[in-house]
């Protein structure tokens, strides 16, 4: 009884002073992420960084007082769907973000947009929902998932290689990567290798490169599968011997920070980089800087990005009450990105530009990304034509 | 010839990794009769507890130390806590109560280090690549990981074999009510095993840190093989463990490295990679249905 007590009372003070001076008026924005596993830093970045919006805003974005309602999907489709039906039904939610990834996404998002809530995605883009499965209010503010690749196909294109080695885990991501990549690079493929979701050690796969001898390697694995393969990639004597390009997920900089000296030398792509000149980027990265104590991903420019796309619609609105009208104004995508230029395209994906980035030792020894060049210009992605909107 | 040695000591160098997991899994499984879920958990401490002084005082060397040291920790501080209190409870309650302990392991991680993957370092010595026979480049790194492994099972042998502590072990895994009846303190011998467990997970996942992404979760990516070894082996079973674990990486790492090229041989190289991927990881699990199917106790069961 005495312990149950002291529980109930310890809830009701983290209650308390997680919301402290909420205005009973705050707009509700659902943010549906992955908090949780080996990826649970992902969902961390967007989250922090749509809060970074709303905080330098002093607490509202576009003028309208707004608070973020976040809950962990765990990874998990059926919790995501969960989750955002407790949002619209029992907060009466009408404003969606926040989900990372696309099997999630895919669960989640139709069930969103039939119930006449609009979604925004900070990151998963996947291609289901770019083509036939278009929906009037379903934005993305990241990119669509096949475009990552295509960039990279892209780059080792623009640097002259012919022929390539490509690996990826066995999943649906995984074959869309090489798929990506091998659309836009259009040289030989020596070796198509499909590696185990969650596999740990590479070994075979670098002999299989070595034997195979390409010219370029691409590989897509994403989180601490990726942070294993660059490092065993080393030790087995590869980096600076075979060159490897890759796609953005592989180099956020929580990658670099943990993979080291041996990311250095690597060509990446990008949509966004700390270093893009520009005086929204400026803005955010100085303000992040400043409130965290941790690397700078683009899941959080993502995140930014849309907040600031979030607040240039309130600022037209002034609520969600009109769905119509706030589908209007975040179509117009009024807001300075921290990419640079933006704009949605018909099926109301972005349509921006690709960067190829160098891979180099910083200051202090750690890898550092440097903005090269533009890879794609006004880039938009292979679905758009199918959607009927 | 080259490419099949390259990967013969890919697979020992796997193998030993698994095989320093499951010891102290098939112990406390054959030992205690407990299932220990959170077995990956306690590897995933001794990666970030030596990890991090590694990266601290700059020196790989003392990170083996504080890795072990806190693996066995907090190994002896959860089988006082959690463990003792599932002994005589059915396998059940173990896996649920285990399940939590990986819940809140993960949570504390993620509270001091944060989600994201730490930075692991390397000394220079295990930098690049060195010839072993003419033609054949091999990392460092994975060579020393072998012979800390073979070292480890040397040092197991003659643990169990040789020592008073090892008869007990070796009892307690043939006829656990025997040794007690017997006026063994097995209370005591169970916390013996128990840190001799979490002290050799420690150990693997520290000694991986540097090829691996040392993570939130990294112990759950190894512990469904590690399960599969300690099957394979026989439950209890040291030797089963050390055979198992050699040969289920040896076993893996070819289908991975020459599946698809044998394939290739005789159907089209899109077909050949896809069922190549699918039949490869699949290949554990094939293995052990095979030695289950022939030996239902595994290959050197403890207790007949």
């Amino acid at each position: 009884m005495k312990l149950s007590s002291v529980i109930k009372a310890s809830v009701v003070a983290a209650f308390a002073a997680a919301t402290p001076a909420l205005a009973e008026d705050a707009l509700k924005i659902g943010v549906i992420t992955t908090l949780s596993g080996p990826a649970g830093y992902l969902g961390q970045d967007v989250r922090d960084g749509l809060q970074l919006a709303i905080d330098m805003e002093g607490g509202k974005l576009g003028g309208v007082p707004v608070e973020l309602v976040v809950e962990d999907d765990g990874l998990k489709p059926g919790n995501g769907r969960q989750i955002a039906e407790k949002y619209m039904n029992d907060e009466g939610i009408k404003l969606l973000t926040g989900i990372i990834f696309s099997n999630v996404a895919g669960a989640t998002v139709p069930d969103i947009v039939d119930n006449g809530a609009i979604y925004i995605s900070p990151n998963a883009g996947p291609s289901n929902l770019a083509g036939k499965g278009c929906h009037e209010n379903y934005f993305v503010v990241s990119w669509q998932n096949d475009a990552l690749h295509e960039a990279a196909g892209a780059a080792a294109k623009k640097l002259g290689y012919t022929k390539a080695f490509a690996l990826a885990p066995n999943y649906q991501a995984g074959k869309d990567a090489i798929a990506g990549f091998k659309r836009t690079f259009g040289g030989e493929i020596l070796g198509e290798v499909y590696t185990q979701l969650g596999q740990t050690d590479y070994s075979a796969e670098m002999a299989q490169i070595r034997a195979a001898n390409p010219e370029v390697v691409f590989q897509f694995h994403p989180g601490g599968m990726g942070i294993a393969f660059l490092r065993q990639y080393q030790q087995a004597g590869l980096l600076g011997t075979i060159p490897m390009v890759l796609s953005e997920p592989s180099t956020d900089a929580v990658v670099l920070n943990a993979v080291g000296e041996a990311a250095v030398g690597i060509t990446a792509t990008a949509h966004w980089n700390r270093d893009f000149d520009n005086e929204s980027n400026k803005a955010f990265v100085a303000a992040w800087d400043e409130k965290y104590d941790r690397p700078i991903t683009y899941y959080a420019s993502q995140g930014y990005d849309t907040g600031l796309l979030i607040a240039s619609a309130l600022r037209q609105t002034g609520g969600v009450d009109d769905i119509d009208a706030l589908r209007e104004a975040i179509r117009k995508a009024d807001f300075a990105s921290v990419r640079g230029e933006f704009k949605f395209g018909k099926n109301q994906h972005p349509v921006h530009n690709w960067y190829q980035l160098d891979i180099v030792a910083g200051d202090d020894g750690k890898p550092v990304a440097v903005t090269k060049e533009v890879l794609l210009e006004n880039y938009g992605d292979s679905y758009a034509d199918q959607c009927e909107m | 010839m080259i490419l099949i040695l390259e990967q013969l000591l890919n697979g020992l160098q796997y193998g030993v990794m698994l095989f320093l997991l499951a010891a102290g899994l098939t112990l406390i499984f054959g030992i205690m009769g407990v299932i220990n879920l959170a077995h990956g958990s306690l590897y995933m401490i001794g990666a970030f507890a030596g990890t991090w002084v590694a990266t601290t005082t700059g020196s790989f060397w003392l990170g083996i130390p504080a890795g072990l040291i806190a693996a066995a920790l907090v190994g002896f501080l959860v089988e006082a806590t959690v463990i003792r209190k599932l002994y005589a409870r059915d396998h059940l309650d173990q896996v649920l109560a285990t399940f939590a302990l990986i819940l809140i392991f993960n949570q504390m991680i993620i509270l001091i280090f944060g989600r994201q993957p730490i930075f692991t370092p390397l000394p220079e010595v295990f930098y690049g690549s060195i010839e072993i026979i003419p033609g054949l480049f091999y990392p460092p790194y994975r060579l020393l990981i072998i012979a800390v492994g073979l070292l480890v099972a040397v040092g197991l042998y003659f643990l169990i074999n040789r020592t008073r502590v090892g008869m007990l072990v070796r009892a307690g895994s043939t006829n656990r009510d025997m040794v007690r009846a017997l006026g063994v303190d097995v209370r005591l011998l169970y916390t013996v095993v128990f840190g001799l467990g979490a002290l050799l997970a420690g150990l693997a996942g520290y000694m991986t840190g540097p090829i691996l992404a040392v993570q939130v979760g990294m112990g759950e990516d190894i512990l469904l093989a590690t399960f599969v070894v300690v099957v394979i082996g026989g439950v209890g079973s040291i030797k089963g463990a050390f055979v198992a674990g050699i040969g289920l990486g040896v076993v893996d790492t070819m289908l991975r490295a020459f599946l698809p090229t044998i394939l290739r041989g005789f159907m089209a190289p899109s077909d050949a990679d896809a069922i190549g991927a699918s039949v490869s990881s699949m290949g554990i699990f094939l293995l052990m249905a095979i030695v289950l199917l022939i030996r239902p106790k595994g290959l050197f069961a403890a207790g007949g």
